[in-house]
């Protein structure tokens, strides 16, 4: 079996799973400052998708990809620290503001500058928009075949690969020729730890912009021209020959109109024990007002 | 045309659920545009599929009919749809938020080079003002969706890049039917101009599809668990109730994850909406995530030890307490009540 190129395409979200109540402003936006970001975690279910491959078929070669701002080399770091063996950063303010068509194109710029590869992984959706778009429109967009939720690899063999989907009332096995791009079900098995070897070997993996930066250490920097797998590529809109028209908010055809939170709507709440007097008192009168019985 | 363009879903000569209530959905919508409504589906027997989408109102159906197309494929369907989308150029174009309809719709989309929103839950047309380019837009698309875990509702709308699309969640759309004897004009498309070979080098080797007995949505009664109610075992409690008051059984994200219930009962923003007329939410603190599936429930019962578990704020009554002891005092006082 030859060795696959693959890129697994990453995110870095807002954790909204877990939003407290300092998360909303008053005027009903959300305060990402209050948000801790995340990787997404389906995007971390693509990544041990790609690494079981890896340990698979020998010579594989796994790069992460993912696009954002300054902050999001964190998501290159965890990818090093957990087994990727090559991570590249789309960074650049105009990129900003896309929605999932103009983060497609972006995205694709990318890849197409990593060709060739066999595979491209990425989580089925992320949990800041849960659009689940961002991977078919690459698929279309690279001209090949896609396979969405997927969530184990069955077989890989010659120049196809087999996988099961996880649809929403049931299962299906498909096979695909490579190239071919997945998208991950968070049914698949969850990423292996960091590595603690790994994690001594990348821990100062930076990127430019962050070498650059004052806070950075003198001694980071000389270990980088040592060690120069330690630097992590940025791209800019140049790098990968985006047309300014496609990208960040002019290549955006959704725009957010309003937003609205939502409010608890206060209901006249009947408090009541455990105790067998409160209990059957709610239970007669749901009987009488006919909801049960 | 100006129109509003629906794509259903089919298996066994059957229009989906969702798709039914798309057409009733995109009905509406071409009412207050005063635009036809337009159909296209895809699969293999559909002699009869005509009289299963008249009813809603259709104007034109699109249909494929041929072996190759179920069950569904990405590629020649999105091939498919995308010729027919470019020929009848609609202003609107729906799809169900199905693992049907999100496969499909962002690669259309992409071709297309159209905006998409996702997951939708409200629909409705409305007016947009530009200020950039000092200009007023007619008659738009509101997409409106729960965003950001589901703390907000944003509505989306996209003026400058044709068509305007959007996947509509399940069980949102209430089904309407227009006109029995609706007049529709078919359209039978010829697969083999559109189609080419290598849109099927994606190859089905296995499917299961269980045709669960599972209906939440339907349900007028429903007892819902959460992480809260600890185990499989304890999940049996929750069953005997809903076998009782005639009622399904659901659970929380946390509660399917945790293993004490199967995913196709699970309640929320990935799971099933529901809005059952009693909802009785067991050891569920209630995420807005949960929330987001369950909020329209006429009832709602809380029944959990922690007087500060968001969902209490929603519920009609809550009951402190452990639920190991409440639930079977609620079913001895229904034994004893009920006539």
């Amino acid at each position: 079996m030859k060795p696959l190129k693959i890129v697994v395409l990453a995110k870095q979200v807002p954790d909204t799973r877990h939003v407290g109540s300092d998360a909303m402003k008053p005027d009903g936006t959300v305060n990402r400052g209050k948000l801790a970001t995340v990787f997404n975690p389906d995007d971390l279910h693509a990544l041990e998708l790609a690494l079981n491959i890896k340990d698979r078929v020998k010579g594989t070669e796994v790069t992460i990809l993912t696009m954002g701002p300054k902050r999001a080399a964190d998501i290159i770091r965890e990818g090093y620290y957990r087994g990727a063996d090559k991570g590249i950063m789309i960074s650049d303010k105009r990129f900003g503001g896309a929605d999932t068509l103009a983060t497609s194109y972006t995205l694709v710029k990318g890849i197409q500058k990593l060709a060739p590869f066999d595979l491209i992984l990425g989580g089925r959706q992320a949990i800041d928009g849960d659009t689940a778009q961002v991977g078919p429109q690459c698929a279309d967009k690279l001209k090949i075949p896609q396979i969405t939720y997927v969530e184990e690899i069955i077989e890989i063999k010659g120049d196809k690969i087999i996988a099961r989907r996880r649809l929403e009332k049931g299962v299906e096995t498909v096979s695909s020729p490579f190239p071919c791009l997945m998208t991950v079900h968070g049914s698949s098995p969850t990423c292996r730890s960091r590595h603690a070897k790994r994690v001594m070997k990348y821990k100062y993996a930076r990127t430019n912009t962050e070498l650059k930066s004052k806070t950075t250490d003198e001694v980071i920097r000389s270990l980088h021209e040592k060690r120069p797998y330690l630097t992590i590529s940025e791209w800019s809109v140049e790098d990968i020959e985006a047309d300014m028209e496609k990208i960040g908010l002019s290549g955006s055809p959704t725009k957010v109109k309003s937003v609205e939170s939502i409010v608890l709507t206060a209901k006249e709440t009947k408090i009541l024990s455990d105790a067998d007097a409160d209990i059957e008192m709610m239970i007669k009168e749901l009987i009488e007002q006919h909801t049960i019985g | 045309m100006k129109s509003v363009f629906v794509y259903c879903e089919v298996e066994n000569k059957k229009v989906a659920e969702i798709s039914q209530e798309l057409l009733s959905a995109g009905k509406r919508l071409a009412e207050k545009l005063g635009c036809p409504l337009e159909a296209m589906i895809f699969g293999k027997d559909l002699n009869e599929i005509k009289g299963q989408i008249a009813p809603y109102g259709v104007d034109k159906l699109f249909i494929a009919d041929d072996g190759r197309l179920e069950p569904y494929r990405t590629l020649p369907h999105a091939a498919l749809a995308t010729d027919i989308l470019k020929k009848e150029d609609p202003q609107i174009v729906l799809f169900g938020a199905t693992s049907i309809g999100r496969d499909l719709a962002p690669r259309i989309a992409s071709v297309l080079n159209c905006g998409l929103t996702a997951d939708c839950t409200i629909l409705d047309i409305g007016d947009h003002f530009v200020k950039k380019e000092k200009k007023e837009y007619k008659d738009l698309l509101y997409a409106i969706r729960p965003a950001f875990g589901g703390s907000i509702m944003a509505n989306i709308i996209n003026w400058d890049m044709h068509p305007q699309m959007a996947t509509v969640r399940e069980g949102v759309m209430k089904k309407k039917v227009f006109d029995e004897n609706y007049k529709t004009e078919v359209e039978q498309v010829k697969v083999d101009d559109i189609v080419k070979d290598e849109d099927f080098v994606v190859k089905i080797i296995e499917r299961h599809i269980e045709e669960s007995g599972v209906n939440l949505k339907e349900a007028p009664i429903i007892v819902a668990g959460g992480y809260g109610v600890g185990s499989k075992e304890n999940f049996q409690h929750l069953q005997d109730l809903a076998d009782l008051l005639g009622g399904e059984v659901g659970g929380s994200r946390a509660a399917v994850d945790a293993g004490f219930i199967d995913h196709d009962r699970q309640i929320g923003q990935t799971g099933t909406t529901v809005r059952p007329k009693l909802y009785i939410a067991a050891g569920i603190s209630g995420a807005i995530q949960h929330r987001a599936g369950m909020q329209e429930a006429s009832l709602i019962i809380s029944i959990n030890n922690d007087p500060e578990a968001p969902i209490n704020k929603i519920a009609d009554y809550v009951i402190h307490g452990d639920l190991g002891e409440v639930v079977p005092k609620m079913i001895k006082y229904y034994k004893k009540n009920a006539k």
